[in-house]
């Protein structure tokens, strides 16, 4: 009876896959085009699994600045000293090869109208279809006292790259028993457990080369992504080290003076040493222009990552207001390959099937003692839907953990290489 | 007759499908014994570090010359080069006669000439390989035949494949997630079921196979299977 059912669930959901019909392009060019703006977990995925599964039959081009990305996700490790800043960077080289037509350019302008991406270099892009995959900014004044002009003296590390060699070169001036800060960011934000394996890869570095030193979290939050696990490890491999300052004791009412370097938690004032501010935030800028942002993020159609806004421009990871999910590179890896199944389906005729997310977060707390936790998710109506999770629990052995740890290498190995293609 | 054709999972999982002919696999705790003669120069487990030569945790499915920091011969990395991977077979070929299947390779062995040693040690060496490898299902687990017979759609495969590909790589590189590309369908569909009826533990498998349906996993064991070449 079970196979039977199960059997019926499966027919059902193979047989919704729809065919559409192919797009009618706008001013009859050959091939549909699809632009991205964003060459991050979301838009490096996008772009290449549209080329790659096309064959050619859809012109992909990606607008990213940089020629070199350096992830977000395993910065932290790279702040404790586990991973070298070399391990985190990768090249479009793979992309390119996939086909993909790769603009090293800023897009400054979005005309939805017209259909087309204005590049700071002065080229115009025409398109069929638009996936914005921005990541993050920061919120204007989230922080008293602190603004982007203060990103040097206090650094939010918060985009990989040369912010994270700043926090770690001011990690390591450090004098003998000094004070490293922490100002957390309000939900919703980029990378949930982020903030508190930070503080976990800190203090592993501190525990080694300062150990005198403090840590300072003034968190507006109550509580936070795998707060007992933290906890936990914090007490057992940081004891002493680390005072998170939650809502309730006013980690929420900070202030900060970026030339005096002090940071003020409910009015009371303490000289730092070290000051990582990560600011509330919000999608990054282009999704703003383009007009598809409802206050701080872009509403999206569960479906097919669509936006509210306008049915041919799609915004991925942590721009997104999705329902469900969190902001995290592996979700938007997941999200990539539904919107660009439903892009390539829209514009070619290729079959659509239906959505499925997943996430999985890893953290590391200190050498060999990662921890994950993670969920699946469906595309509703209204929003990506939790349908099933699961979290590492405190008391774990020390196998167990080494285990999740060396299964974080593994999975950074091969989101990076479902990104950007294996490396050659 | 020992059996080579169902090793590279069912060694690990000691898996017995109703309906098809039973099959004699290798023995882990026989392995452990024949091991000895690997141990003076190779060290495997939790513990494990590069000796004289590399360790062999996570060896079943990995890339031939694959272990960080371990100074390979040109010969092996050459052979890796040419796409040499380590399965059940593979590694059956090297230890019956290493000299002659890699010529030039480093490691003076001169062989396994027992099958039946081969195939222990190689289950031996199954349960320290990855997180999929290790895990052990019961062996009463039972796949029925209906479900293995089920024909998988490679298309739907591909892609239903993409939520395997932010972990498990494409290109069946292991880098601390066990490589699923080339699996014979059956294993593949096996251990598929045993983590969605929780004979097989890790919560992330456990979670992805829960909402798979049978023609889905049959899918997906199919274009996995299709990327062998």
């Amino acid at each position: 009876m079970t196979i039977n059912r199960r059997l019926f669930i499966g027919t059902a959901a193979a047989a919704s896959a729809t065919l559409a019909a192919p797009m009618v392009l706008a001013d009859g060019h050959a091939e549909p085009r699809v632009v991205v703006i964003g060459g991050g977990a979301g838009g490096a995925t996008a772009a290449r699994y549209i080329a790659k599964d096309s064959k050619g039959a859809v012109d992909v081009t990606l607008v990213e600045p940089t020629r070199t990305y350096f992830t977000c996700f395993f910065s932290n490790l790279y702040l404790g000293g586990i991973k070298q800043m070399d391990d985190l960077g990768h090249s479009y080289g793979g992309l390119a090869a996939a086909g993909v037509n790769v603009v090293h350019d800023w897009a400054v302008d979005v005309d939805r109208d017209a259909k087309t991406v204005s590049l700071a270099g002065g080229a115009t892009l025409g398109y069929d279809k638009l996936i914005l995959s921005p990541g993050i900014d920061f919120v204007d004044n989230a922080v008293a006292g602190w603004d982007l002009n203060a990103q040097n003296a206090m650094p939010h590390a918060y985009k990989g790259g040369s912010q994270t060699e700043l926090l770690k070169a001011q990690l390591m001036a450090m004098p003998e028993g000094g004070t490293f800060a922490m100002v957390a960011p309000p939900n919703p934000y980029r990378c949930p457990p982020g903030p508190y394996e930070r503080v976990s890869m800190v203090a592993h570095y501190l525990k080694a080369n300062n150990p005198t030193a403090k840590i300072i979290v003034a968190d507006p939050k109550p509580k936070f992504s795998k707060m007992a696990l933290f906890q936990e490890g914090w007490a057992d491999h940081y004891e002493g080290m680390i005072d998170w300052i939650g809502e309730d004791f006013g980690g929420g009412n900070v202030s900060v003076d970026p030339s005096g370097m002090t940071l003020s938690i409910d009015d009371e004032e303490t000289k730092v040493d070290v000051c990582n501010v990560i600011p509330a935030m919000k999608a990054g800028r282009i999704a703003q222009i383009a007009g598809v942002t409802d206050g701080n993020w872009a509403p999206v159609n569960a479906a097919d990552m669509s936006t509210k806004a306008d049915a041919d421009v799609y915004v991925l990871g942590d721009a997104s207001q999705q329902g469900d999910m969190p902001k995290s590179g592996f979700a938007a890896n997941s999200q990539a390959k539904v919107c660009a199944n439903a892009v390539r389906g829209a514009l070619t005729g290729s079959k659509v099937f239906p959505a499925k997310f997943a996430n999985t977060c890893w953290s590391l707390i200190d050498t060999n003692d990662g921890v994950k936790v993670g969920a699946t998710y469906e595309a509703t109506d209204e929003k990506i839907a939790k349908v099933d999770g699961f979290i590492s629990t405190t008391g774990e052995s020390a196998e167990v953990r080494q285990t999740t740890y060396e299964e974080s290498e593994g999975w950074y190995a091969g989101i990076t290489a479902d990104m950007f293609g294996a490396k050659v | 007759m020992k059996s080579i054709k169902w090793f590279s999972l069912s060694v690990a999982v000691s898996v017995f499908v109703t309906g098809a002919a039973a099959e004699v696999v290798g023995d882990p705790e026989r392995g452990q014994q024949v091991y000895k003669k690997c141990a003076s120069c190779h060290m495997v487990g939790p513990e494990a570090r590069n000796r004289v030569g590399p360790v062999l945790n996570n060896i079943l499915s990995a890339r031939a010359a694959g272990v960080p920091e371990f100074k390979y011969s040109e010969a092996i990395k050459e052979a890796a080069q040419d796409g040499l991977h380590w399965t059940a077979e593979t590694l059956d070929a090297f230890l019956q006669d290493p000299k002659q299947m890699v010529p030039r390779t480093k490691m003076s062995f001169r062989g396994l000439k027992s099958e039946e040693d081969r195939i222990d040690v190689i289950a031996y060496l199954a349960s320290f390989s990855g997180g999929a490898m290790a895990a052990q299902v019961d062996e009463g687990f039972v796949i029925s035949a209906d479900i293995l017979a089920i024909e998988g759609d490679v298309e739907y495969g591909e892609y239903l494949s993409s939520e395997c590909t932010t972990c498990h790589q494409e290109s069946g590189s292991d880098d601390g997630i066990p490589a699923i590309v080339g699996w014979e369908t059956d294993d593949f569909v096996t251990a598929m079921h045993a983590y969605k009826q929780k004979n097989r533990e890790h919560p992330v498998m456990q979670m992805v196979t829960s909402r798979l349906s049978n023609e889905e996993i049959a899918a997906l064991a199919a274009y996995f299977k299709s990327l062998e070449n």
